[in-house]
């Protein structure tokens, strides 16, 4: 077994491992042919079909996906400007409530204010009617008790009722000098 | 492969450390074969291992995108959504990268084609049984690197014309002066025969120091299974993974290289000469 080894090494010493022999070539050459005609001929076309179905459904799945976002963000914005409309109108319906608020309170005042004065205006020109009769009434039952008296202190009745009247007239005016100085 | 009989696995043979036989070193008989079919004498016909994996190379890679795109969905299954990785790696990573989108997607499915093929014949360095890269034999990175040849050489003439095109492999700059006639010679021959030869020797030659080394490593595992040589046996033999685990990572790189030149020539030859 050895000395064949060593024949094959003699003979390799012959040939030259950079000069190919042709039927080599051939079978090479054919080999690669082969593959290069299947591949460019048939499948890397298929392929290269596929890969572009691929790449526009994936561009067109992000297509839609930028339109269904673009549509929900004019639903939002459409949603945000309502509700800032909302809020607007609210606070405008708030501050109507407080103006008129604010007016039905100062007309209230006002109406409370007039009642007030009407009530203590009555009161006064009641109280005034009162003391107006309880002076008169006052004034001729003084006037009846002095008279009275005074008959019953000169010991004579004054008949003449001019000379009566004036005697308590000028009675009466003294008192209310008096009074009128003490106020 | 035991159709091959005088292709002889170092498993073959009972030759050991301290058994009075040397070591069976790989060298360059490990990448001749005997034919499987013909005779490899002089110029006849024969088919021998690494046109069988290369053949085999084209069946996988073709079955593989076949089941992969022939029916292709909209949602991906799981060997669908590889291959597309696989695919887009391609397309984006190597493709658009040099040539750019608008011009490169009409040489995307070359880059693809050479990619995965060339992969796959690498592959077969780590797989059982068949354990050989087929791009370790000159023939098959050679014919590869002679299509990319010629396809961006015709690809300067057609697009820059014939005066233009000589101005594009020869790099001419008015401003060098004197340097220029030697400048102009350089990178003619640089461009137009040193480039296609090392496009293809640095995939063969990768391939081929990797093999030999996983060979060595293999052979030296079975060799010194003797005595207190088991110890180095052992040792001899996590480099066995070691290397297999950068083959792996070396076949891929390799591949990504290729193409990534191809494009590269490509890209130069669309370019605008100025």
């Amino acid at each position: 077994m050895n000395h064949a080894l060593v024949q094959l090494a003699a003979e390799a010493e012959k040939e030259n491992p950079l000069i190919p022999p042709w039927p080599e070539l051939v079978i090479g050459l054919i080999a690669f042919v082969i593959v290069f005609g299947f591949l460019a001929k048939k499948l890397l076309p298929t392929i290269n079909k596929v890969l572009e179905e691929r790449r526009e459904a994936i561009e067109g799945g992000i297509e839609k996906a930028e339109a269904a976002q673009t549509e929900a963000q004019s639903v939002l914005e459409q949603y945000k400007a309502q509700l800032a409309e909302a809020r607007h109108e609210a606070a405008r319906l708030r501050q109507e409530a407080q103006e008129q608020g604010a007016t039905l309170i100062a007309e209230m005042r006002a109406e409370g204010q007039r009642q007030r004065e009407e009530i203590v205006a009555a009161g006064h020109a009641q109280l005034d009617a009162d003391r107006k009769a309880a002076s008169s009434a006052l004034r001729q039952d003084v006037g009846k008790l002095a008279t009275e008296l005074a008959g019953k202190l000169v010991g004579e009745s004054l008949e003449d009722h001019a000379r009566q009247s004036r005697v308590i007239d000028r009675f009466l005016d003294d008192l209310e000098e008096k009074a009128e100085a003490t106020r | 492969m035991s159709a091959d009989p005088t292709q002889v696995l170092a498993f073959e043979t009972d030759c050991h450390l301290f058994d009075g036989c040397g070591f069976p070193a790989p060298g360059l008989h490990s990448f001749m074969f005997e034919p499987l079919w013909g005779n490899a004498d002089g110029n006849g016909l024969y088919f021998n291992k690494p046109m069988l994996l290369a053949l085999l190379s084209s069946i996988i890679v073709v079955g593989f995108f076949w089941a992969a795109f022939r029916k292709p969905k909209m949602v991906p299954g799981k060997l669908q959504m590889v291959a597309e990785a696989g695919y887009d790696f391609v397309r984006r990573g190597i493709v658009y990268e040099t040539i750019g989108k608008k011009e490169g997607d009409k040489y995307v499915p070359l880059a693809v084609s050479l990619f995965f093929f060339i992969w796959m014949m690498n592959l077969w360095s780590i797989v059982p049984v068949a354990s050989f890269p087929v791009t370790s034999i000159i023939a098959y990175p050679a014919v590869l690197a002679a299509i990319v040849y010629i396809t961006w050489v015709s690809l300067t003439f057609k697009r820059h014309g014939f005066v233009g095109a000589f101005k594009n492999f020869t790099g001419y700059d008015k401003s060098l002066g004197a340097v220029l006639p030697l400048a102009m010679t350089i990178e003619f021959f640089s461009n137009l025969v040193v480039r296609p030869f090392t496009h293809a020797v640095r995939l063969f030659a990768n391939m081929f120091a990797g093999h030999t080394l996983l060979l060595l490593f293999t052979i030296a595992s079975w060799y010194m299974l003797n005595g207190i040589g088991i110890a180095y046996s052992g040792v001899s033999f996590v480099m066995v993974l070691v290397m297999t685990a950068f083959e792996l990572f070396v076949q891929a790189v390799q591949a990504y290289v290729f193409v990534l030149l191809t494009c590269t020539f490509i890209q130069g030859a669309l370019a605008e000469h100025h």
